[in-house]
């Protein structure tokens, strides 16, 4: 299988999903910055988000799922959206406290 | 209205008064003022329950009009209508078609089941069809008496054991059922006047409470009428009753009544005693009875007292012959006394006591064991054949066993059982003790106690069981009959409370049935059940007239009350001279003698007794007689006693002489009433009637009562293990023996009343001076014959002793025993404890708690608080996975 030779399937888009994927977990291993982490997990989640669609086409595969793959991934944006809100107040709050948004310093609540 | 609504009616009479006690039950208390209304409800209920038996008597005699008792073969000279007529006399043309031909269809009596099959009864065969057959027959004695017997409702069936609630009605059960209604009516009514004490709060001035004062409680109004109301059902209950374990049932639950009657004022102690008395003595009767019962049901396989219907017990539906007649399952009657088909002995011995087939089988158990194994050893291979040819073996060497003797005492063991019963309800002679204390009850129900009920139950029963009592049986009867007559008669000679007087007349009088019984007086005893129960409630409830009025039960302090209370002190007359046995013999209606209704039943007693002594000519059975006439005179003597000490010569106390009053009407009434049947009950007017149909003349008690006798038992018997000979009843109406002993009867009572008279009216002799003439008599009669002291001695003491010792060996050894064992097991479980809980349990849980706790302590190191770490963690992880499954796990691609 060729990626470059064969028409475009399934398997391009889920290189692109593992391409973003890798990406936005490179993103939140290396990022001190707390935005920088939510970046990286919208990379993550977005990456997800193109395998399930990828999945579910009708136009990529021929025993698809209806639109189970569209749906899953609608859920997967809006929960992105609370996520960041919820992040972004966490991150706040964290800075009113320490001044600083340096995730190495939120060690609180180790064991 | 028809003969097959008799057991309805009588049904619903026994129904009334127990839905009387369920009303009382619930809505006693809110009935009006301390539940005045209850006893209107428990009034109402026997009355009604009265009218349906009157209603049905009425029914009855339509179909069955009484009739001179027929004896065909025996000598009728002394009444002059039957002689010579035995074949096909007048007398046999009298009876209807019915009785006849159902004569010839069953076995031994008529027995008519109507309450499932009512079409049955038409389909009987006429008079003529049958009447050229049946005048053969004629000769064995028999002559049927009418009975219906049926199921009300099936409890339940048990292989061929069929539990049933029925019936059995004849004219001993209408008249029971008459006597019973009519005096429990007139008790009911004398006593919502005799306990209007009860209405209002109620000061028993009898009970001191531990500060002194007397007890003051509610009334109880309702809750006696309630009482009542259960007693009649339980006792009308009991007379209808058609199986033994149903009389068993009944049977019990009178009991239960009077215990609850006679501990009504259950704050005395001695009311209290003498419930518990009364209900333990019985106990005692009534596990004589159990075995008897049992001795009965092993021999016979059935409770049932009449031929019911066969029910297949798969399908339940009634078993028919070929020709689609009903087959009868014979009941106990009928097994021991079997119909002319089916006698063993041949068909002119029908209807003779014989010890049926399953008591004979029964009793040579051991010898049907060894037929079936010799059976089933010659026939190893076919064990329905083993057990066909055994069955008829067995079946053709019953009769052979029969002669030999076999199971005949098994038939004395269940007689003597069912008479124990009998001994402890009627009160005779070795558990007589409970009945004088009974009085402890309010007045009305000593009244009902000891004149319809409770004593009546066993008499009643002993006439019911009559055709199942072998001679040896009678015999016992006779002798604790005559013992008791004779006993209860001298005690009541010297006794002062006047209700103590008339507690022991009952047990005197009641032993005077059951002499009578015995000496094969079935229709004299049975009278005298009915006539003493009318005089004795009328005694009863006279006395409790007067003591309503003086306010105590002592004799003593009596005396000229016929002034103050004239209706009481008449009536009471009247119920003396009834019990005396009062009657001019032989003076008018053709040869015939005129007197109260105790004068018929004690002379039919006596003469039944002189039969008895002058058939078996020897010392043992003339004591019988002498013992019965001397018991009437004491009898005679001691009533009039009372009535002269209570009613005449000068008032002994002025204090309660004067407070003394007439009764209210509601009171005096019922004793008319009471009184007019004491008179008339047992009235026969021979030959005052000219003879025809529906004879007025043979309606009177003794036709009545001759209708429901036993098949079998109007001809002599003769013991079986000892030599006597019960006359046939009708042999002592013959006029050798009536002239002496009617005559005696007279010179009995006349010398009583004149004894009486001169010592306590006309005061010609000292009662004072006999007394220390004959002190040491005297001692042993007021003091009961000592049996009281002898039962307390014998029984009571040893038990105290035994339980005593018992409690000290409890209390010693056993509780040390037990004390030692609990202290060792304290000891071993405490160690226990150390080595088994406390060491290896919980050691190890605390061991895996604490492995628990390292693994968590050691744990926490992984949470850094580093989110990139774990970020790492998570990246490692998810690689980790994929690297694992692309190895280890290969999907089995579904095939397309």
């Amino acid at each position: 299988m060729n990626l470059l030779t064969d028409p475009i399937g399934v398997s391009h888009y889920l290189a692109v999903g593992a391409v973003l994927f890798v990406t936005g977990a490179v993103c939140m291993a290396t990022k001190r910055n707390a935005l920088g982490v939510l970046m990286g997990i919208e990379l993550v989640l977005n990456g997800a988000n193109i395998n399930f669609v990828a999945f579910g086409s009708k136009l990529l595969r021929s025993d698809s799922f209806g639109l189970d793959g569209q749906l899953f991934a609608l859920f997967v944006i809006v929960l992105a959206a609370a996520e960041a809100a919820v992040a972004l107040a966490i991150a706040l709050n964290f800075y009113n406290n320490h001044t600083t948004i340096d995730v190495d310093r939120a060690d609180d609540l180790k064991g | 209205m028809q003969p097959a609504h008799i057991p309805l009616l009588l049904g619903a009479a026994v129904l009334l008064p127990l839905a009387s006690f369920f009303v009382i039950l619930v809505f006693g208390p809110k009935m009006g003022h301390a539940g005045k209304f209850a006893g209107n409800v428990a009034t109402g209920a026997i009355v009604g329950a009265g009218l349906l038996s009157f209603i049905s008597l009425f029914i009855w005699l339509g179909e069955h009009w009484p009739e001179k008792p027929h004896h065909g073969g025996h000598d009728e000279a002394s009444s002059g209508e039957h002689g010579g007529q035995h074949d096909n006399g007048a007398g046999e043309q009298e009876k209807s078609g019915e009785h006849r031909a159902a004569a010839k269809r069953d076995r031994a009596p008529l027995v008519m089941n109507v309450a499932f099959h009512p079409g049955h009864i038409d389909e009987e065969p006429t008079a003529d069809e049958d009447a050229a057959q049946h005048a053969t027959d004629k000769d064995d004695g028999e002559h049927a008496h009418p009975v219906y017997t049926g199921d009300y409702y099936l409890l339940g069936q048990f292989g061929r054991l069929r539990v049933t609630i029925s019936y059995y009605v004849d004219t001993l059960t209408v008249v029971m059922f008459c006597m019973v209604t009519l005096i429990a009516s007139c008790i009911h009514f004398y006593s919502t006047g005799y306990m209007h004490d009860e209405l209002h709060d109620f000061t028993d001035h009898e009970v001191h409470m531990s500060d002194g004062s007397h007890l003051h409680r509610p009334g109880r109004y309702h809750r006696f009428f309630q009482y009542m109301s259960l007693f009649c059902f339980s006792m009308l209950g009991l007379v209808l009753a058609g199986n033994i374990a149903m009389v068993f049932v009944f049977w019990e639950l009178v009991g239960i009544c009077s215990y609850f009657l006679i501990g009504f004022y259950v704050e005395r102690k001695s009311a209290s005693n003498a419930a518990n008395k009364a209900f333990i003595v019985n106990r005692i009767g009534d596990f004589g009875m159990i075995i008897g019962l049992m001795a009965l049901w092993t021999g016979l396989g059935t409770f049932s007292f009449g031929d019911v219907p066969r029910v297949d017990p798969q399908t339940g539906a009634v078993v028919k012959d070929d020709h689609g007649k009903v087959v009868l399952e014979p009941g106990i009657f009928s097994q021991v006394r079997p119909g002319k088909d089916e006698h063993p002995y041949g068909p002119e011995r029908a209807h003779e006591l014989i010890v049926p087939d399953g008591m004979v089988q029964a009793a040579a158990s051991e010898r049907v064991v060894a037929i079936v194994r010799d059976h089933a050893s010659l026939f190893p291979d076919h064990p329905e054949d083993a057990d066909a040819a055994s069955q008829a073996q067995i079946e053709y060497e019953t009769r052979g066993w029969r002669d030999q003797g076999y199971g005949y005492w098994l038939l004395v063991i269940a007689g003597i059982g069912i008479f124990c019963g009998c001994v402890g309800k009627s009160a005779q002679f070795p558990l007589h003790t409970w009945l004088p204390d009974a009085l402890e009850g309010p007045t009305p129900v000593s009244a009902l106690v000891h004149s319809a009920t409770m004593v009546a139950a066993g008499v009643y029963l002993v006439g019911r069981f009559y055709p199942v009592f072998a001679p040896e049986v009678l015999l016992v009867i006779a002798i604790v009959g005559c013992i008791t007559l004779f006993m209860a008669a001298t005690i009541a000679i010297t006794a002062t409370d006047i209700k103590r007087v008339l507690a022991y007349s009952t047990v005197s009088q009641l032993g005077y049935m059951m002499l009578s019984l015995g000496v094969g007086g079935w229709a004299a005893g049975l009278t005298h059940l009915i006539t003493h129960a009318f005089f004795k409630s009328l005694l009863f409830l006279c006395s409790g007239s007067v003591i309503h009025a003086v306010h105590t039960n002592e004799l003593p302090q009596m005396g000229g009350l016929l002034k103050k209370m004239p209706y009481t002190a008449i009536t009471m007359l009247i119920g003396c001279l009834a019990i005396a046995g009062v009657g001019f013999p032989m003076v008018i209606f053709g040869g015939h003698g005129i007197g109260f209704s105790g004068f018929y039943s004690k002379d039919a007693i006596l003469e039944q007794a002189y039969s008895f002594m002058q058939t078996n000519n020897s010392a043992w059975s003339a004591i019988f007689f002498c013992a019965a006439a001397g018991g009437a005179a004491i009898t005679s003597f001691y009533m009039f006693r009372l009535w002269f000490l209570a009613f005449v010569g000068k008032p002994r106390d002025h204090h309660r002489y004067d407070h003394a009053h007439e009764s209210p009407k509601v009171m005096y009434i019922p004793l008319m009433i009471l009184a007019f049947f004491a008179i008339t009950v047992a009235w026969q007017l021979y030959d005052f009637m000219p003879e025809s149909k529906r004879n007025p003349a043979n309606l009177n008690l003794v036709y009545l009562l001759e209708q429901a006798r036993p098949a079998g038992t109007e001809a002599a018997a003769f013991g079986k293990l000892l030599t006597g000979t019960w006359p046939a009843e009708h042999d002592s109406h013959a006029l050798a023996i009536r002239l002496p002993v009617t005559l005696l009867a007279t010179g009995t009572w006349i010398v009583g009343i004149g004894l009486a008279c001169a010592f306590y009216w006309l005061r010609y002799l000292e009662a004072e001076d006999v007394r220390k003439t004959f002190q040491p008599i005297y001692r042993f009669l007021i003091n009961k014959w000592w049996f009281d002291e002898l039962y307390d001695f014998i029984f009571v003491r040893p038990v105290h002793v035994i339980s005593r010792l018992a409690a000290m060996i409890d209390r010693r050894y056993i509780d040390g025993l037990i004390d030692g064992s609990a202290r060792v097991t304290r000891w071993f479980s405490s160690a226990f404890e150390w080595v088994a809980d406390q060491t290896i349990v919980d050691g190890f849980v605390n061991l895996l708690a604490a492995w628990a706790y390292a693994l968590g302590v050691s744990l926490r190191q992984v949470q850094t608080g580093r989110i990139r770490q774990y970020v790492l963690f998570i990246v490692v992880g998810a690689i980790a996975i994929f690297i694992l499954i692309s190895f280890f796990w290969s999907p089995e691609t579904p095939a397309r």
